[in-house]
């Protein structure tokens, strides 16, 4: 099998990018943002994921219906989390004393 | 003629073929046996509620044996019953493919839900189950009984219903014969086109949740326990993420079936078939958003309550969709009442008392009052049982002929068919009433002013096995000993009636090239 030269250095790139990114997470962790501290550890992780699925899964060369389909699962991930959070935090509101 | 009965011989034959018509029938085998278990489970259950007090079981044993009804029945019986059994026989000969898209996939996805089943059923003897079959936490953390096995058996028949699912969205995408567009496939295509969509995206996270509770059961991680910062009601939002949904895993393939019954025996075009279709397909999503109705009073807060409820009415949309189309169907068919399509029939009138009865339990105040009451058992009884299950045996009845070549006794199947629809009333309907004056479920006991509604009911479980006694022996004898069949004993339509019956090993002598519309 042979590797092409561009391809090659795509992949590279997209694997620094990564260390970078696993460097700033750690980075992130030792600063406190209070109640946004998941939305930031989050953030980068869905940036890392959607690099790792876009190069090293071949999502961004392949046909856009593979795309579509996990954007779709994406989505309903997204779902559960909306409602079970949506209940989560007007529990707290409903039961907050302050 | 050579055929896919006869064209090998021998057990493994059997148990290594790749042939979907093949799957379909070892599926067969597997569903009604569990079947057969599960509603023993079910029989020894009334009887324990004959009288009042403790009679044939103790309470712990009870408490097993409704886990085990419903989790047997629900895993084992309905969501691989008309997906997994009907939908591999019909689908791949419906859309005129040789087989599904990947024959080896679909008998590992028959393996996992042996497999699964047997894990599940090991529990019964390391000292059985007793948590429901929906496995609440806390009780399914610090329960001594044997959950560990169950809830590994249900992850892995998971694996079963995700890989079915998968291969149908395939096969659809890829195999249709030249010339079936999109909207020329036949409507119960498309109901297992939704119902894949459901079973690919939901299952995985049933599979999730579950591996959570086994990672809490012996890592006590803390997922679900507030001690440890966890949440017991984020459980039931995981799981009824997926368990909403395989309600409609359940019914929506039932749908289909009935669509393809009510067409065929009132001879007639389908009515609004693109609305059909769309509702399918709005029910399949739709399913996705409703799933905290059964929270209600789980200590869920209440704007997700009023959020919830909201959402879930919207189901009503278009299931009625559904029903008006089909009973347009009927209007100025010729109709013929043959047993299938008197499965139809009964599939209309139970569902519509189980639809109604759920749009009832949408609505939150309603709901408060009758939770885990008698009502609700009622109500999902109606659904499962006089859908999914009217669904099957009116798809089997239907199909029998194309499956083996070989007509069923008509008078049985009439007589099956009365005894099993009258049955289930007398048992099932007595339980709204006990409902609504209060009669909490999951008890092994109940007070004495609810006794005679309970016998009532009882009997009425009798006659629903009497009726299934007499189903399957006429259906047996006539699998090996009844008359031949031809081709379309119906003077169906779709493309599996072009095949011979029971259709040869790759379906058909020649690819069929579609022209028409599916019902013309
Ligand atoms: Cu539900």
């Amino acid at each position: 099998m042979s590797i092409d030269n561009s391809s090659f250095k795509t992949n590279l790139s997209v694997l620094i990018a990564l260390l970078i990114l696993t460097v700033i997470t750690v980075l992130v962790a030792q600063v406190d943002f209070g109640i946004f501290n998941a939305f930031f550890a989050m953030l980068i992780a869905g940036i890392k994921g959607a690099l790792v699925l876009m190069y090293f899964m071949h999502l961004k060369y392949d046909e856009k219906i593979y795309s579509l389909i996990f954007g779709i699962s994406v989505f309903f991930v997204f779902v559960l989390y909306f409602f079970s959070k949506l209940d989560i935090i007007t529990r707290i509101i409903q039961t907050s004393v302050l | 003629m050579s055929n896919y009965l006869n064209c090998k011989k021998g057990l493994f034959s059997w148990l290594f073929t790749r042939d979907h018509k093949r799957i379909a029938l070892l599926y067969m085998i597997t569903v009604f046996s569990f079947f057969i278990v599960g509603g023993f489970f079910a029989l020894l259950i009334r009887l324990e509620l004959f009288k009042v007090g403790e009679t044939i079981v103790n309470s712990a044993f009870y408490n097993q044996l409704m886990t085990y009804h419903g989790a047997v029945m629900i895993f084992m019986v309905i969501i691989p019953g008309i997906p997994a059994f009907l939908g591999n026989f019909v689908l791949p000969l419906q859309i005129g493919a040789k087989d599904v898209a990947f024959p080896t996939v679909n008998l590992l996805s028959w393996y996992c839900l042996v497999i699964g089943a047997f894990v599940t059923l090991t529990s019964l003897f390391l000292g059985g189950v007793d948590t429901g079959w929906t496995f609440y936490t806390p009780y399914s953390i610090e329960t001594g009984t044997a959950v560990i096995p169950v809830v590994l058996g249900a992850f892995i028949m998971g694996f079963s219903s995700i890989l079915t699912g998968l291969n149908f969205i395939v096969t659809i995408h890829q195999l249709r014969a030249p010339g079936m567009s999109f909207f020329k496939m036949p409507l119960f295509v498309w109901s297992l086109y939704s119902t894949a969509i459901i079973q690919v995206l939901a299952t995985p996270v049933l599979a999730i949740t579950l591996l959570l509770l086994v990672a809490e059961r012996v890592l006590k991680v803390g997922v679900f326990d507030p001690a440890m910062g966890g949440d017991p009601i984020l459980f039931q939002h995981f799981f009824w993420f997926y368990s909403h949904p395989a309600v409609y895993i359940m019914i929506l393939p039932a749908m289909g079936v009935i669509s393809e019954l009510i067409c065929a025996f009132s001879r007639k075009r389908i009515f609004g078939y693109k609305a059909l279709v769309f509702a399918s397909l709005g029910i399949a999503v739709v399913s996705f958003f409703v799933w905290g109705h059964h929270m209600y009073v789980s200590g869920q807060s209440e704007w997700a309550g009023i959020v919830f409820s909201v959402l879930t009415m919207l189901v009503g949309v278009p299931t009625a969709v559904k029903i008006f189309n089909w009973i347009a169907t009927m209007f100025r068919g010729s109709l013929k009442f043959d047993t299938p399509f008197l499965y139809a029939l009964g599939f209309l009138f139970l569902f519509l008392i189980g639809g109604v009865t759920g749009y009832m339990l949408a609505v939150l105040p309603f709901d408060v009052h009758v939770h885990d009451t008698y009502f609700v058992v009622a109500h999902f009884h109606y659904v499962m049982v006089g859908g999914s299950i009217m669904g099957i045996m009116g798809g089997f009845y239907y199909w029998f002929p194309k499956m083996f070549g070989r007509l069923y006794n008509e008078g049985m199947g009439q007589l099956g068919f009365a005894l099993i629809f009258i049955g289930f009333n007398v048992t099932f309907f007595p339980q709204f009433i006990l409902g609504i004056n209060g009669m909490p479920r999951r008890y092994a006991d109940y007070k004495a002013p609810y006794e005679a509604l309970n016998q009532i009911s009882t009997v009425g479980s009798w006659l629903i096995a009497l009726g299934f006694i007499v189903a399957f022996t006429f259906l047996l004898w006539a699998m090996f000993k009844g008359r031949k069949a031809s081709a379309n004993p119906w003077g169906a339509k779709t493309l599996e009636w072009q095949s011979s019956s029971p259709p040869p090993h790759e379906n058909f002598l020649e690819t069929p090239v579609v022209t028409k519309e599916a019902y013309e």
